[in-house]
């Protein structure tokens, strides 16, 4: 399954306001690209752009070559999983009826959904304990993984993530990303961390200004340059005494 | 099973006992009324009258042509009420939503007031009452979705606000009715509609209300899908290829076309659409393909038995039956909203 991205010219505005304009951005099949930058820059309104959640208001974006705007939703649904940020699930519902949802792009509405991709969902981020849980049983953390294990059940090779990470652990947070990356699926993601964004994708986007600006891997964009510019922050980038890996040291 | 693991009902044993409990009640509400007929001639009743034959006993006309089509058509209201209040809180994610809450009832109330005060559709007979509230909540559903969809769709907060709003202008008219009528029985008779009752109830009355109930049902459970991934939101449902809009358009004219049914019939009977929902979803939780059947045959059961509290307990007085769900309903409302671990979705 190919998922190659590209977002040709996109212009997103909420209201009158110009959120984002001009921004071109590719994403190759099995690629994962980390979307950062300071809050309010746009992050979130392009990964919905990105997703068809919301219509760009210019450009547009396609899909193997075909404008998402075309898609009928059901085909786009079973190529693009969302991960949204604010999402806030019926409280009542249990965990594995949650992660089933992700079924719904692949069955006719009337059938009755086995179960099995929801529990497999489920074992492959380590939730199978929480199946049976009701859904205000569970913290923010679980809660997020939970939903991840939901776009894993929905088998698409397109994966959209807003903040994934949030309200994670240190652990959690690792572990997370490293399963995503161990799925081998096109993966565009809204990060915060600069440190997990270098270490688990293949390519780091500046959202900022109104645009990207800048992308490419994390060595050549993440430079304290940048960083101060964008984020605001003085950075040091210091090589890991064991590793050898570089890191990113934040001194306001 | 850890302990916050929660349970659900088992949905098939659920079944089971709600249809074995719903053929009991049907034959048993009609042995009790005015007055009280010996179960064995109620039985004898059935018996013939299942067969095709009328049966020899003297309770035969009360039982078969008075009682029979009020009880039944108490389950149908029942069952359509809960069914119509399960679409109206799916539609607009709101625990406190009933069927009522979209201003179909109240365009009904002031076609049925209408008919009362003013006599109009006199021609239509009997059947006036039912035609006027019909009329009244076919405009009052029509007024909604077009102000709604003008002002940007059928978003669950501009649905509420404009069907609330129009609630309120319709009842404003229909109480102005009220006011200049000259008839001095029509405040009480207005009343006594927009209370709820089956007094009116004939076996010809029943094929409407059957048919919107059972089409209603069929359409949710055939949909029942992409009301499960509504539940947790409409981005989400949107991203799972949901066509939303197209759904809640559908979702609206369900509940309209159920609505203007039921009120027709019966009147505006309270607290059946709020509370039964509410309690078919502690039981089995709230996937539409589990809730939906439990729903429609708790409410059955359910109204069966208000009607005949309604019937018996001021005797030979019918009671409205919104004194009755409101007696029983609002203390039953109570005990859910106050369990702990009850919460409708995570908006509330």
């Amino acid at each position: 399954m190919s998922a190659h991205l590209e977002a040709r010219a996109v212009e997103c505005r909420r209201g009158r306001t110009t959120i984002l304009a001009d921004v071109d951005l590719a994403v190759a099949t099995g690629e994962r690209v980390a979307i950062v930058g300071p809050n309010g820059a746009g992050k979130s309104t392009l990964l919905r752009v990105l997703a068809a959640i919301d219509a760009p208001h210019a450009g547009s974006v396609l899909l193997d070559g075909r404008p998402l705007s075309t898609m009928p939703a059901r085909e786009r649904a079973r190529a693009i999983a969302v991960v949204s940020q604010q999402e806030v699930p019926p409280a009542d519902l249990l965990v594995r009826e949650l992660v089933s949802l992700g079924r719904v792009p692949h069955r006719s509405p009337w059938s009755t959904d086995s179960g099995d991709h929801a529990l497999a969902a489920l074992d492959r981020l380590g939730l199978r304990d929480f199946a049976d849980r009701a859904v205000d049983r569970l913290s923010g953390g679980e809660l997020r993984r939970v939903l991840v294990a939901r776009a894993l059940a929905q088998e698409a090779p397109l994966l959209v993530l807003d903040e994934p990470t949030n309200h994670l652990d240190l652990r959690h947070q690792h572990e997370l990303l490293r399963t995503v990356q161990d799925l081998g699926l096109t993966v565009v993601a809204a990060i915060h961390d600069l440190g997990l964004a270098a270490r688990y994708f293949d390519r780091v986007v500046v959202v900022h200004g109104g645009g990207i600006a800048a992308a490419g891997s994390a060595d050549e964009v993440l430079t304290a340059e940048l960083v101060h510019r964008v984020f605001g922050v003085r950075v040091v980038r210091v090589l890991h005494p064991e590793t050898g890996e570089p890191h990113l040291l934040v001194d306001p | 099973m850890s302990a916050a693991d929660t349970r659900r009902a088992p949905l098939t044993l659920l079944t089971v006992i709600g249809v074995v409990a719903l053929l009991v009640s049907l034959p048993a509400a009609t042995a009790l009324g005015a007055t009280s007929i010996p179960w064995s001639e109620v039985v004898e009743v059935w018996r013939a009258r299942l067969q095709g034959v009328p049966s020899e006993a003297t309770s035969d006309t009360i039982i078969w042509n008075i009682r029979a089509p009020r009880v039944l058509l108490a389950a149908i209201v029942g069952a359509g009420l809960a069914v119509a209040g399960t679409v109206v809180q799916t539609l607009v994610r709101n625990p406190l939503a009933d069927p009522y809450l979209l201003g179909v009832s109240s365009g009904a109330s002031v076609g049925a007031t209408a008919v009362i005060t003013l006599g109009v559709f006199a021609s239509a007979g009997t059947w006036a009452l039912s035609v006027g509230a019909m009329i009244g909540a076919v405009v009052a559903a029509a007024t909604v979705f077009g102000i709604a969809m003008g002002q940007g769709g059928l978003t669950p907060l501009r649905l509420v606000l404009t069907g609330t709003v129009l609630a309120s202008a319709f009842s404003a008219v229909a109480s102005y009715l009220v006011f200049r009528s000259e008839e001095p029985q029509a405040a009480q008779s207005v009343l006594f509609w927009l209370l709820g009752s089956l007094a009116r109830a004939s076996w010809e009355q029943l094929p409407l209300p059957v048919v919107a109930v059972a089409v209603t049902t069929v359409v949710l459970l055939l949909m029942r899908g992409w009301l499960d991934a509504l539940l947790a939101g409409p981005d989400v449902a949107a991203a799972l290829g949901v066509p939303v809009a197209r759904l809640r358009v559908v979702l609206f004219v369900l509940q309209a076309l159920l609505v203007g049914v039921l009120v027709a019939v019966a009147g505006g009977i309270g607290f059946v659409g709020l509370i039964v929902p509410h309690v078919a979803r502690l039981l089995v939780g709230p996937l539409h393909g589990r809730m939906v059947p439990v729903a429609a045959l708790t409410g059955a059961i359910f109204l069966v038995w208000v009607d005949v509290a309604a019937r018996t307990l001021a005797s030979p007085q019918d009671i409205p039956l919104s004194v009755v769900t409101g007696v029983v309903g609002a203390p039953v409302f109570l005990v859910l909203l106050g369990r702990r671990r009850y919460r409708f979705g995570g908006e509330s």
